[in-house]
């Protein structure tokens, strides 16, 4: 990950830099507002035709990260850049503009298309909003970007409940592609698909990754995929980033205690692949009353005394000095506590 | 002789064959993985072993016996006596499954008191046995929380607890951990594993998750629109599967892709009601279909151990047979 501040190299789509999204939550007359920190401070860098990859379990913040880069909702702090241009200081219009090259595909096919729409209908509407073509331009233009993504011209009108799983996230996927975007935030795009439907849509989103040179951001929680398509990867826990850096980085050398709890959760379809199981005691802690100093104390093995007290902040790994940009955020990992954990069970 | 024991068990609703003449077995201590797509019948073929299946839906089979009882000729009574206390199940979503009115406590004592009875005091303190079994921190405080109080993963622990209360012989798990994040998903799993050993059950584990079947089943059946097409030892069938379905449902894995750029996908969906083929139902996704598999469904071959319904089974080095 490059973290120069030459913003208007055009390689870079997508710049966070420190990105928080507080929520007040009230809890009764007399009680003052807790804030749930739902997204803590993320900052990443995107790169034209790259994808990188959100995980963590469900609570981590990882889709309220997709809707600020997005601009559904506006972070509380932070600044969030593309192509050079922050996002937060622009008046509206130009806002609107922007909007239409970050482009969301959400997790539940059956719930994100309006059912009393025809295919046509949905994928025009972004054009309606946004453009001036003409009504044969706008349907020229959905029927051209169906048969990109597999579908079939007789299917433009036809209306959702006609169409299986798979092919309705191909409609999503197209509907995103109307107002050629720059950015796809992909929140959980396959974890409603059958395995088989599920390779299928994974195919297609990277061709069309390679042929408009799409940048992903992919929420997900299955590692297995998340290996197979990212090149940054990012796992979140309680709001905050753990563990950052390519996917070569995380996979074949993992650090903090919470990605390799993960990893060896992940069931293994080759006997070799497998690792020894790390236990996980107990369950992600409520946002609304964390723990202190690092989140993830209370479930770590190898938590201590200043783990409890202090925060860890993210810092570069000193174990693979060559390789630039894995970051970690784990005092153990830095004191050097965590022992050599063999890879497989094998 | 097996615990549990199926003959050409058909369900049908109205015309359509959700489960279409499949058979197996479980034998006493033993864990069955059952994978397949949305739609492949798993969960109503599980459903009718429980006696859950409503009308319209009718369930055929030459034989179902639990344990030398035949099911479908006994007793409304004496059946529903067997199911919730010898034969149990787990449901997919622990959070709508369990009834958001009463407190857990209630929940399980309910299935502890139409099994086997007892006074209050026994009774709660087998709840409370219970709940430390499947590993619930704080048992007693927990007996008066309502669902609702619960995460996911406690949620199905109580579930688990429930079903485990009669001591079953056998415990159905459909879809146990598909709801819950990928840590609790293996604790879960483990719990499950651990207490399958420790009282010897046959375990019928349904997943669309072929991973998690790999690592903890001794044997695995794959269905597909109804119908098994491939069973046999897990090791087995996912090492060299025999069945076209089961080798594309393998390639299409991700992991199974490591280092190309991309999956194979199988092309087209699972058929539903109204466009079955004829003969094998793969055929028009399979990339090995000949003339012969489009017209004349084919038969399983194999003994019972390791069956496929192929006409060309896939040998060793994943080519079909001349």
């Amino acid at each position: 990950m490059n973290q120069s501040d030459n913003s208007f190299d055009n390689q870079l789509i997508l710049k966070a830099n420190n990105l928080k999204q507080h929520y007040q939550v009230k809890q009764g007359v007399f009680k003052s507002d807790a804030v749930v920190k739902a997204v803590d401070g993320i900052s990443f860098d995107l790169e034209k035709g790259k994808t990188l990859a959100v995980v963590g379990e469900s609570g981590c913040g990882k889709s309220t990260l997709g809707r600020m880069l997005t601009m559904i909702e506006t972070p509380t702090e932070g600044s969030l850049a593309h192509l050079g241009e922050d996002l937060l200081t622009l008046t509206k219009d130009a806002q609107a503009k922007l909007r239409q090259k970050i482009q969301i595909i959400f997790q539940n096919p059956y719930g994100s298309l309006n059912p009393r729409k025809k295919i046509g209908a949905i994928l025009e509407e972004p054009l309606i909003i946004n453009t001036n073509l003409s009504k044969t331009e706008r349907k020229e233009k959905a029927l051209a970007i169906m048969s990109k993504v597999g579908l079939k011209t007789e299917h433009y009108d036809r209306y959702p409940h006609m169409f299986s799983g798979g092919q309705r996230q191909r409609i999503a996927i197209a509907r995103g592609l109307m107002l050629d975007p720059n950015v796809i935030v992909a929140d959980e795009p396959v974890s409603a698909l059958d395995v088989s439907v599920q390779a299928q849509v994974l195919n297609l989103m990277m061709d069309l990754q390679e042929e408009f040179g799409l940048s992903y951001v992919f929420i997900s929680h299955d590692l297995s995929v998340v290996e197979h398509i990212a090149d940054d990867v990012m796992v979140m826990y309680l709001g905050k980033v753990v563990e950052q850096g390519t996917r070569e980085q995380l996979f074949n050398n993992p650090q903090h205690p919470y990605t390799l709890a993960l990893l060896s959760s992940t069931p293994q379809l080759s006997p070799e692949k497998r690792r020894t199981r790390i236990k996980l005691e107990g369950e992600l802690p409520s946002p609304l009353n964390p723990p202190s100093g690092c989140a993830f104390h209370g479930r770590c093995s190898y938590a201590n005394d200043r783990c409890k007290s202090e925060t860890p902040t993210l810092r570069l790994d000193s174990s693979d000095s060559q390789e630039q940009g894995h970051l970690i955020a784990c005092h153990a990992v830095e004191e050097n506590r965590i022992e050599n954990h063999t890879q497989s069970v094998a | 002789m097996s615990l549990l024991q199926l003959e050409n068990l058909s369900v049908t609703f109205g015309n359509f064959r959700a489960v279409d003449n499949i058979s197996y077995k479980v034998e006493e201590g033993e864990v069955l993985g059952i994978v397949g797509e949305s739609g492949s019948g798993k969960s109503v073929s599980s459903l009718s072993i429980m006696g859950l299946i409503d009308f319209p839906g009718k369930v055929n089979a030459e034989q179902l016996t639990f344990d030398n009882q035949d099911l479908l000729a006994m007793p409304e009574k004496q059946r529903r006596r067997l199911t919730g206390s010898d034969i149990a199940m787990i449901f997919q979503d622990p959070m709508t499954s369990l009834n958001p009115c009463f407190t857990v406590g209630y929940q399980i004592i309910e299935a502890l008191k139409t099994h086997q009875g007892g006074s209050k005091k026994e009774l709660k303190a087998r709840a409370i046995e219970l709940l430390t079994q499947v590993g619930i921190p704080a048992p007693e405080s927990r007996l008066d929380n309502y669902p609702h109080q619960l995460s996911g993963g406690m949620s199905q622990r109580v579930m688990i607890a429930i079903s485990i209360a009669c001591n079953p012989r056998l415990l159905i798990a459909d879809e146990p951990t598909t709801a819950l994040d990928v840590t609790i998903q293996a604790q879960i799993i483990d719990l499950l594993i651990d207490l399958q050993r420790k009282k010897q059950m046959g375990l019928v584990l349904i997943t669309h998750d072929l991973a998690l079947v790999a690592e903890v089943a001794h044997r695995v059946i794959v269905m597909y629109a109804g119908q098994i097409v491939e069973s046999g030892p897990a090791s087995e069938v996912f090492s060299t599967p025999k069945h076209p379905y089961t080798q594309a449902l393998l390639a299409s894995l991700p992991e199974s892709a490591a280092g190309k750029a991309r999956l194979e996908a199988l092309p087209g969906v699972v058929p539903g009601q109204y466009d079955r083929p004829l003969g094998c139902l793969l055929s028009p996704r399979c990339p090995y279909a000949t003339d012969h598999c489009r017209k004349v469904e084919p038969a399983n071959q194999g003994d019972l151990n390791r069956q496929v319904k192929c006409h060309t089974p896939l040998d060793s080095e994943g080519r079909p047979a001349a």
